[in-house]
């Protein structure tokens, strides 16, 4: 079973009773990296950033050295973080901002050096009350230690950062939606092109945006180097990665693991992790990447923790969420909860998203009563290819973002690896498994 | 209902100050709003969008967008239960019936006494300990039936407010930082940034040329 010894990137100080304040972030290391950064040129921290191949940790997995080389020169530009993490059973970032609010923090500080913008937002939702009280907390905390504000640390280099709670919508973690929330307006994901923020973000003007675990990975690059990150994991998922790791295990958790030469195997069974499936019942189906993501059977958890590996497989990593399903889940209910979460998620800008999930949540709710034709299975499979056309991975876009998109993959893999079950639903009216 | 209290009214202008633009602050105004009067009245949403420079159909408009922003009074507290994918597989259909039958309202539901409002809520990214519940969004764990029985008693005994504070999410976020950069001094810094990399580049690229240009003549002679 591997579980490697690679270090604890994010997740160092976490086991401490008091790893959210900067008396603790202090005597373990704190703010020594950005230090560092502050006697580099931004562009030579820009490069480390480069090197250490780290993706996006948000869902797309973009690498944010590119994206960082794609913001468009200007006076006044932004960074902005992405603290939204609303997809179903994704709770890493809940993690780091309650638990290291400060390496958030510093990480924020580092990009914004880095990209020299104008000022950083970081957006967090508006649910995580004790997340905004520990993120507001840490900042404060920081301007007294001279680590944010005026004349960082004496070299010259000066930013603020805002905190902005969000207020309760999903698709706020949409980027193009996300900066028209932070500009006070309804989450409505921005029509593309542009396609991104690097050329017209908030504002009108340029902006980064980026995920909170990408943010908190910043502080142990620049101060070991991008080289280092770079030597964890393999290939293009290079470093360590946040796991958040739901479902019927029996240690359900955040793990951080180094990427690729974990499995999910691994995660699921290694007694450091999920220690196996409740009651030793055996695997049904898993999520690899949050309810975006098409489904895996037991044959597939030998497959590496690694972006392009799973993404091979025709599923993704996503925002890092793996639910397990044990032997004793109802398939139908499933794909209809993660249906009606899109039914009600839904912006509804676009036809066939906001028309189509509602659909498809009514189309499973008769089956899962027992109300179901046969047609039914057809049915749900013609909605979902009139959303995205083909029902192939990754899916085609029609919408204007890719929420809408995304809703079919649950239905398609339920139906595809349990069709058996959807039908005794639809032609006994009972659910076979209980 | 009423305006802003002044202890109030200085936190919402601390908070629009903080922006390059006055409406980026419209949703933490409505969440300064909900903390004082427990939802968003209609005077609060005439206040905000004073402070903001919007219409007041505009804050209703955009407050309505999302679920944490109540445009209707709820109850005292707001008990969220998550129904979603891995609270599901850990029983939270059963813990929203069991708490339906025990509040006597369904969910979206207030009790008669204003004290309790019943929330069927999306995906609250703790879902490693489910089913979750959290009252006004302070989190209090995976619960069984039982347990919930006991979180009611205890918030209609009070037992329970030292924990959780009333509505509003920035009730307990104050921010003490001295800072306050003057824009206009962040642009011209930035500018001579930008001036003083690109002359860097200018002159690599003139050395290059020379060295170039050099090169050139060595392999010509
Ligand atoms: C519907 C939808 C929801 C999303 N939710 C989140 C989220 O909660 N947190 C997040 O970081 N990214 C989310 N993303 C991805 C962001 O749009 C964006 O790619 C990401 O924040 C970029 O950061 P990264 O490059 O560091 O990953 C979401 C995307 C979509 C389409
Ligand atoms: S795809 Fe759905 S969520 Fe995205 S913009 Fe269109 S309607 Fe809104
Ligand atoms: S699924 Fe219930 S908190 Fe995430």
């Amino acid at each position: 079973m591997a579980v490697t010894d690679a270090p604890r990137i994010v997740t160092a100080r976490t086991g401490y009773e008091d790893s959210y304040t900067l008396e603790r972030y202090l005597a373990t290391g704190g703010y020594e990296g950005l230090r560092k950064a502050l006697s580099m040129t931004p562009e030579a921290v820009a490069a480390e950033v480069d090197v250490a191949s780290l993706l996006g940790r948000g869902g797309a997995g973009f690498p944010a050295g590119r994206k960082w080389s794609m913001l468009r020169k200007d006076p006044v530009t932004y960074l902005v973080v992405n603290g939204d993490e609303s997809e179903p059973a994704t709770f890493k970032d809940h993690l780091l901002v309650e638990r290291d609010p400060h390496q958030l923090v510093e990480g924020v500080l580092i990009a914004a050096y880095a990209l020299q913008v104008s000022q950083a937002f970081i957006f967090i939702r508006g649910e995580f009350a004790l997340g905004l009280e520990r993120v507001t907390q840490a900042l404060n905390e920081a301007y007294d230690h001279g680590a944010v504000g005026a004349d960082i640390f004496g070299s010259g280099f000066s930013v603020d950062v805002v905190v902005h709670p969000g207020a309760g919508a999903y698709i706020c973690g949409e980027e193009t939606a996300l900066l028209e929330s932070l500009e006070g307006k309804r989450g409505f994901p921005r029509i593309k092109p542009p396609f991104f923020p690097a050329a017209i973000g908030l504002y009108g003007q340029p902006t980064v945006v980026n995920n909170v675990e990408t943010m908190s990975n910043l502080p142990w690059i620049v101060l070991h180097g991008g080289k280092a990150f770079a030597g964890l994991g393999q290939g293009r998922s290079a470093g360590t990665r946040l796991f958040a790791l739901s479902g019927h295990v029996k240690r359900p958790g955040t793990y951080e693991v180094e990427m690729v030469k974990t499995t999910f195997r691994d995660l699921v069974y290694a007694p450091v992790y999920g220690a196996g499936v409740r009651g030793g019942r055996d695997v049904k189906a898993f999520i690899p990447g949050g309810v975006s993501a098409p489904w895996f059977g037991p044959d597939q958890l030998d497959l590496p923790l690694g972006q392009d590996e799973v993404g091979a497989a025709g599923s993704m990593l996503g925002s890092g969420a793996i639910t397990v399903m044990d032997t004793s889940t109802c398939m139908v209910r499933a794909a209809w909860r993660i249906a009606k979460f899109f039914a009600r998620e839904s912006c509804g800008q676009c036809t066939p998203c906001r028309e189509g999930s509602g659909w498809l949540e009514r189309v499973l709710r008769r089956i899962e009563l027992g109300q179901g034709r046969e047609e039914d299975l057809d049915l749900l499979l013609d909605v979902s290819d009139n959303i995205s056309p083909g029902l192939q991975w990754p899916p085609q876009q029609t919408t204007i973002c890719v929420l809408g998109p995304s809703i079919p993959s649950s239905i398609h893999s339920g139906i595809d690896m349990f069709r058996d079950e959807f039908l005794v639903h639809v032609k006994e009216g009972r659910c076979p498994v209980g | 209902m009423s305006r802003f209290t002044p202890e109030m009214a200085a936190r919402a202008a601390e908070l629009v100050s903080l922006y390059p633009e006055p409406r980026s602050a419209l949703v933490p105004l409505c969440h300064l709003a909900q903390e004082q009067d427990g939802w968003l009245t209609p005077e609060a949403m005439e206040e905000i969008a004073e402070l903001v420079g919007v219409t007041p159909a505009e804050v209703r408009g955009t407050a309505s967008f999302y679920d944490m922003l109540h445009t209707e009074p709820v109850g005292r507290y707001l008990v969220s239960v998550c129904t979603n994918i891995a609270c599901l597989l850990g029983g939270a259909e059963e813990l929203l019936e069991h708490a339906e039958r025990r509040l006597g309202v369904r969910a979206g539901g207030t009790t008669a006494d204003g004290m309790f409002t019943l929330e069927d809520a999306e995906c609250l990214a703790d879902c490693d300990r489910t089913p979750c519940v959290t009252v006004n969004h302070r989190y209090v764990g995976g619960l069984s039936a039982e347990a919930f029985d006991q979180l009611v008693d205890d918030l209609r005994a009070g037992r329970r407010d030292d924990e959780i504070p009333p509505h509003g999410t920035l009730v307990r976020v104050r921010r003490s930082g001295g800072l306050r950069v003057p824009r206009d001094q962040v642009a011209s810094e930035r500018q001579a940034m930008a001036a003083a990399v690109a002359q860097r580049a200018e002159a690599a690229k003139a050395a290059a040329e020379a060295q170039g240009a050099e090169g050139a003549q060595g392999k010509g002679a």
